[in-house]
């Protein structure tokens, strides 16, 4: 068939490159392919977007632990449902990750070393979560710990606060 | 045929002069050399392989057969896998039951179980083994650069399989393995933790995590097997066949 639009092949061949008409089936081409890159983009956004979940059915993050009296002074309490310890010092309250900051295995306290102690690989820490040995590189996180008006303790484990926080009551 | 002298030679050398024969493979007999060869050529899954094969790299010694082996047991599992999924099912807590049962309820179903996790188990010391041994044969040199990155991606195919696996069974061993193998993806620099939420679907190894490792072991992982496979058997033949070592060349 015969394309009114441009010279013939041998004609165009002659151009010096750059210079090149371009043809219609050139410019279809463009258009085409860039019409085919913004749609797999937009499929690979909206396909990442997808894979991450906007709801997640997972234990909540903050909670009621009990009024204060539930808790002797000096004493460690493991609330398992919140892998939490509630530690209570003659100073006040703190709360306590007991996710392992190493590999994320959930550590025990142990009352007869008074240390925290991990079963994967062997760290431990005090009852302030400091290491005292193994490979956990942080301390164990300490969680936001408050009085709530009603007189009940309340952790937000989406808050880390400074081991120095505590809770007087 | 002049050489169909059993009962079986002689029942395929007339179905292949049927007109059935001659619908499915497009041609008659294979009696010389060159019609062998097409009809190697002509097969979706024979062309895969090499039409001939030095003779020496069929012996023992030349590769104890160590990526027929791998190739046998990746199909070993996906027999066993597709049975196992019969009864198995991706939620918590339904999956723990759904192994003991397999193992004390169903029929033969500690068998099929037993034959998957074995062969699994298996697979990655073969996979590992023929790596080595083409490693020592210096079957990563050119011409073959190409196939040795396909064959790491073979590995890292089984290890994730193994590892996706690993988690179904959804018990203490299960929970905890994935617990710290998520957290060592997490240490990875800057991607590391969303890299983990995605590959939970959350924060916890849940019944999102589940749900997303069993669709990884049972579909996206062996579909990247079977895709790579594929390429690694081609390029054998296309690269020159097998590496055989120094000595079986002399």
């Amino acid at each position: 068939m015969k394309t009114p639009e441009g010279p013939p092949e041998a004609a165009r061949g002659s151009e010096p490159p750059g210079q090149r008409q371009v043809t219609r089936r050139d410019f279809f081409n463009e258009i085409s392919t860039a019409a085919l890159g913004i749609t797999g983009l937009g499929a690979a956004v909206v396909t990442i977007r997808y894979i991450s979940p906007n709801v997640l059915f997972e234990p909540p993050s903050k909670f009621r632990a009990g009024g204060p009296d539930d808790y002797p002074v000096d004493s460690v309490t493991y609330l398992r449902d919140q892998q939490v310890f509630i530690v209570r010092t003659a100073v006040g309250f703190h709360a306590i990750s007991t996710i392992c900051t190493h590999l994320g295995c959930i550590t025990e306290w142990k009352p007869e070393d008074s240390l925290i102690e991990c079963p994967c690989h062997g760290s431990k820490f005090n009852r302030d979560g400091e290491k005292v040995a193994g490979p956990a590189p942080r301390p164990l996180s300490h969680f936001a710990i408050l009085l709530t008006p009603e007189g009940e303790l309340m952790v937000d484990k989406l808050s880390i606060v400074k081991p120095a926080d505590v809770l007087k009551v | 045929m002049a050489t169909s002298t059993t009962w079986t030679e002689k029942a395929l050398a007339s179905l292949r002069h049927t007109r059935f024969w001659k619908s499915v493979f497009r041609r008659g007999p294979a009696l010389t050399n060159r019609t062998r060869s097409v009809a190697i050529f002509g097969n979706i899954f024979l062309h895969l392989l090499p039409v001939k094969v030095r003779e020496q790299s069929l012996r023992v010694r030349a590769t104890f057969y160590l990526g027929s082996i791998a190739f046998f047991l990746f199909l070993q599992l996906v027999v066993t896998g597709i049975l196992l999924m019969l009864y198995y099912h991706p939620a918590v807590p339904q999956a723990y039951y759904d192994m003991k049962d397999l193992r004390f309820v169903v029929s033969n179903g500690v068998f099929l179980r037993n034959l998957h996790r074995l062969g699994a188990e298996a697979m990655v010391v073969v996979v590992f083994w023929h790596m080595f041994h083409v490693f020592y044969r210096r079957g990563y040199r050119g011409p073959r650069e190409f196939n040795w990155v396909v064959g790491v991606g073979l590995l890292l195919v089984t290890l994730f399989l193994s590892y996706t696996g690993y988690l179904l069974p959804w018990d203490q061993l299960a929970f905890w393995a994935i617990t710290v193998g998520t957290n060592i993806i997490a240490w990875v620099p800057a991607l590391g933790s969303p890299i983990r939420y995605e590959l939970l679907g959350g924060n916890i190894v849940g019944e999102n995590a589940l749900l997303r490792f069993y669709v990884l072991h049972c579909v996206i992982l062996p579909l990247a097997a079977i895709l790579l496979i594929a390429i690694h058997f081609w390029r054998v033949q296309k690269d020159g066949g097998l590496t055989v070592g120094q000595q079986d060349e002399r």
